[in-house]
């Protein structure tokens, strides 16, 4: 028991960021791996099984999709006769739609690097460790903080007049607000007491890529005009 | 007298020499022969031999990431089978599809197969994204896992749109054109990433062989090991992590 080196303990990490668990080990009890009152299962069946249906489930209901529905096929391609418009596949429209309202370097290169550079820096990003929700705690300038930043994206859009990320952005700016003092209030309004800021932002992002998305694929015609979905077809 | 079920038959094929060679635990339904399943078995064992019961739950995962994955393995299958109708050649390409069409037995099928199942793979790994964001399941120890999770949303996206070229249709030509259009738009490097993806300066058949190595196989290669990675480092990580549980207020506590 003498032989063990002497416990050294790490000064200076911030416990919020970096939880760390010391164990105190009394010589006369053998430490316990682990305990935990958790129910543990057998993967198989449990799992196994599950995982198998799940398999069958996705393969039938692909199947019946694949009999009920053609994959498009057009015309072979011609470089000299240019459709109007011209679309990417859905999961770009979004992206195409932007290139009506931004220049190409924006809205194809800046607005897609950053939102994948913002999805990988998640994780490493050390805020709001404890997960506490927006307002709590919240001292008396976050609310002006958060009025004045919200405030500036939208105002951003505007002015190119994208507003199928303006008024989105001013929606869940609003929501923010109505989640405030909320505590009191009916079930939604309390819902919403509990969410971060991440939670908001990811909320955000998911609101405004599915609208343009949307927008882009149903609501374009000819020179990116406006247009019903029923006046004309979509393919995928 | 013996009775010839179905399943004394099969009881009586899983006792025998060469099958025991291949699956060596036995027949009897002990917790042993049931870890046995999982450990003795390449495929199986990224699996622990015991799971949380919790993780089971629909709520936990959505089974999102196992649609996904679901989705993967169809396509390899389906994309080897179109792959031996297909002709990466103009304006033979074009032509592969109406023979798809028309010609070869349930060709039209595998078709749309391959391709319901390429548009439900986006769309699933999205939201299994949004499962783990929303469950804080990206942090610490996950948070590699997260980084390999984003690449293989490029990977799959990637895949996705080379495939869209394929056809050799106006909606394939025009939607890759538009796509790569905005590549051009990249500084510095924009104008040469896209003469170095089309093999030149318009959506030719250079391209379309470009598309097709890519599609069928640098990218597959690159989504199945970053799936290996990926399924591999979940269990690593310490199994799936379900919905926050510390809860917050006081009145929450169970
Ligand atoms: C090709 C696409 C993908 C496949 C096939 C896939 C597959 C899986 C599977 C089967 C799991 C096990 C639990 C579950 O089903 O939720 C999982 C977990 C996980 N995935 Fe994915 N995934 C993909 C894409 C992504 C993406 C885009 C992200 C995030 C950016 C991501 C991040 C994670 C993380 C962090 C976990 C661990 C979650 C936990 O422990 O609860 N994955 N993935």
């Amino acid at each position: 028991m003498s032989t063990l080196p002497p416990i050294e303990l790490v000064e200076g990490v911030d416990p919020v960021a970096t939880p760390r668990r010391i164990a105190l080990v009394r010589p006369d009890r053998r430490p316990a791996v682990r305990t935990t009152d958790e129910k543990y299962v057998m993967t198989f069946p449990n799992l196994i099984l599950r995982e198998v249906i799940l398999f069958q489930l996705v393969v039938i209901g692909l199947a019946l999709a694949a009999i009920l529905f053609d994959a498009p096929l057009e015309g072979i391609a011609n470089p000299l006769e240019t459709p109007n418009p011209a679309k990417a596949p859905w999961y770009f429209l979004g992206l195409q739609e932007l290139l009506h309202y931004f220049p190409p370097v924006v809205a194809g290169v800046l607005m897609p690097a950053l939102v994948v550079i913002a999805l990988v820096v998640i994780p490493y990003a050390r805020i709001n460790q404890t997960a506490g929700p927006l307002w709590e705690g919240a001292g008396p300038q976050r609310p002006l903080t958060l009025a004045a930043a919200g405030g500036a994206v939208v105002a951003l859009f505007a002015a190119f007049r994208c507003w199928p990320i303006a008024v989105p952005t001013a929606g869940v700016l609003l929501a923010m607000f109505a989640a405030r003092g909320g505590a009191g209030a009916g079930r939604v309004r309390r819902a919403l007491t509990k969410v971060t800021l991440p939670e908001w932002i990811m909320v955000w992002f998911a609101i405004v890529a599915t609208i343009l998305t949307v927008i882009g694929t149903f609501f374009r015609g000819p020179g990116w005009s406006f247009v019903w979905p029923w006046t004309r077809a979509v393919a995928f | 007298m013996t009775t010839l079920s179905l399943d004394s038959v099969f009881r009586r094929l899983r006792d025998t020499d060469a099958w025991r060679s291949v699956v060596r635990h036995g027949t009897a339904s002990t917790n042993r022969n049931r870890s046995l399943v999982v450990f003795e078995n390449l495929f199986l064992h990224v699996h622990p031999v015991k799971v949380r019961e919790k993780t089971l739950r629909f709520t936990h995962t959505y089974w999102l990431g196992g649609i996904a994955l679901a989705c993967a393995l169809i396509l390899v299958a389906t994309g080897v089978l179109l792959m031996f109708y297909y002709h990466p050649s103009v304006p033979q390409a074009y032509r592969d599809m109406k023979e798809l069409e028309f010609v070869v037995d349930n060709g039209l099928f595998l078709r749309n197969m391959h391709r319901w199942a390429a548009h439900l793979m986006v769309f699933a790994t999205f939201l299994h994204m949004m499962r783990v964001f929303f469950h804080r399941a990206y942090r610490p120890p996950r948070q590699f896992n997260w980084v390999v999770g984003v690449v293989l949303l490029c990977v799959t996206l990637l895949l996705s749109y080379t495939g869209y070229l394929l056809p050799w249709d106006q909606l394939a030509f025009w939607g890759v054109s538009v796509g790569t259009n905005m590549a051009k738009e990249a500084p510095l490097v924009g104008e040469k990433a896209r003469f170095l993806l089309l093999g030149g300066n318009i959506v030719s058949e250079n391209a379309l062989l470009r598309f097709y190595v890519l599609h069928c196989v640098v990218l597959p290669v690159a989504l199945l090991l970053m799936l290996s990675v990926h399924i591999w480092r979940v269990r690593k990580d310490g199994g799936v992590q379900g919905p926050p549980e510390a809860p917050r207020g006081k009145e929450e506590v169970r």
